[in-house]
């Protein structure tokens, strides 16, 4: 099915979604490890627009965007479905995702980065998506309805890990097993799956890493003072 | 196919951009107009999370998010298509949706809401961006080709309410000069019918813009 390449970040949550992707779909890639502080003239040519990661290159032709990648490889290799048959089943699980991205995950960020009373608000605006979630997974092994994982379980993927480094670093919980039982219950199910858990980075240098972006966003803002 | 309901506003575009692909596509529906100054209850039910227009109903079932309602009509209503077939085109179609809204969009809007010292960064940053999306027009008739297609579709803002929102404030972002192709792109648009049955009327959305504007004492 021709040649494909990952331009990724083994620390980007965004980079790991395409790799559960193509490891769900027997796809072989080869994996390009970007310097995010010094990005390859590879990136720049093939994402011109964000320069950011991840790009998945088919036959040399690049896609960016996680979740447009997501639903390209499903497009392309058609066995082991991401998304479900039903239109309306889609649109729910593209909703969905859409939602994850913009409220929860922003909503982590933020609740991460913002320090004082902002990092109050922004705690209690992530919690409030996070109640959503939490009713979305209920009654559910999967996000994806059933007993195999598909393209909204990948989308929440993020949780079980990087919420949790995110949670240790910047001082805050959000996935609370007492306010989200049903979504604690999911990322348990979700992270000890083989394939999942051979794409995770390992979680110290998931630490190292965000403890470093910390203070590499304290000192840029220092310096600019 | 069916029953199917719009609750939308008239000055949406991002209702309208739903309206477009159904008219395009020749599906009866019934339109609902939300008062956005005091949401119905049926809108409240119907979109929970976001209390936001549009929202589709498609036999009792709804589906709130223009650019996914706008996917959910293409998969299920077959004429006309708004996404081409090919999977990599496909992406393309989908990157760029994604870019108006994530990126060009908030970018406009920026300008209009921020400082006066703020401003002229904000111009230039969406200056840029607009730049990138002509860059991707080039010598095309339409985003999709030929035809109009979902990228046309999700750039209404761009093809008609930005060009009432100038007028109402006095912002010039977008103009001959700067723009040719993205002007040309928009000469085009608002005359293709399908498009033009589904502008709101231009004078009626400039009043109203003006008059946000001056309640919220922003001045260009």
């Amino acid at each position: 099915m021709g040649e494909v390449k990952v331009i990724g970040s083994s620390k980007s949550l965004f980079c790991t979604r395409v790799e559960w992707a193509l490891k769900l779909k027997g796809v072989e890639y080869e994996y390009l490890e970007e310097d995010l502080l010094n990005k390859s003239t590879l990136l720049l040519q093939h994402n011109p627009v964000h320069k950011k990661v991840p790009v998945l290159v088919h036959n040399n032709k690049p896609v960016a965007e996680s979740l447009v990648i997501l639903e390209y490889i499903d497009e392309t290799w058609k066995h082991n479905s991401l998304l479900p048959e039903d239109p309306h089943e889609r649109a729910m699980a593209r909703f969905w995702a859409k939602f994850a991205d913009e409220k929860c995950l922003m909503g982590a960020f933020m609740a991460f980065w913002k320090e004082g009373e902002e990092k109050e608000k922004a705690i209690e605006s992530a919690l409030e998506s996070f109640t959503f979630l939490e009713k979305q997974i209920q009654g559910k092994k999967f996000f994806s309805g059933d007993d195999n994982i598909g393209y909204l379980d990948l989308v929440m993927g993020w949780i079980p890990l990087w919420l949790n480094v995110m949670e240790e670093v910047g001082g805050m919980k959000l996935d609370d097993p007492q306010k989200f039982p049903s979504l604690h219950e999911w990322a348990q199910n979700f992270n000890e799956i083989p394939l999942i858990k051979d794409c995770l980075p390992p979680r110290d240098e998931l630490v190292n890493y965000f403890n470093f972006a910390v203070n590499y966003n304290r000192s840029t803002a220092a310096a600019k003072q | 196919m069916a029953e199917v309901k719009l609750l939308g506003a008239w000055g949406s575009p991002f209702s309208r951009r739903v309206e477009m692909a159904l008219k395009l596509k020749g599906v009866e529906y019934e339109y609902i107009e939300e008062d956005l100054g005091n949401k119905s209850p049926l809108l409240l039910k119907y979109n929970p999370i976001h209390k936001k227009v549009p929202v589709l109903l498609h036999n009792g079932k709804p589906i709130a998010e223009s650019l996914v309602i706008l996917e959910y009509i293409d998969e299920t209503w077959k004429t006309n298509p708004i996404l081409p077939d090919d999977p990599y085109d496909k992406a393309m179609a989908r990157f760029w949706a994604k870019f108006l809204d994530d990126t060009c969009m908030p970018a406009i809007w920026q300008i209009m809401w921020s400082k006066e010292n703020q401003r002229e960064k904000a111009i230039e940053e969406a200056i840029q961006h607009l730049k990138t999306l002509e860059n991707e027009l080039k010598d095309k008739r339409f985003f999709g080709g030929e035809t109009i297609g979902l990228v046309d579709i999700a750039a209404n803002f761009i093809g008609f309410w930005l060009g009432a929102v100038q007028e109402a404030s006095g912002m010039e972002l977008v103009n001959k000069e700067r723009f040719p192709v993205l002007c040309r792109w928009i000469d085009e648009y608002v005359n293709c019918s399908v498009v033009k049955q589904n502008l709101p009327p231009r004078d009626k959305l400039i009043a109203f813009l003006q008059s946000r504007f001056s309640a919220s004492s922003w001045k260009y």
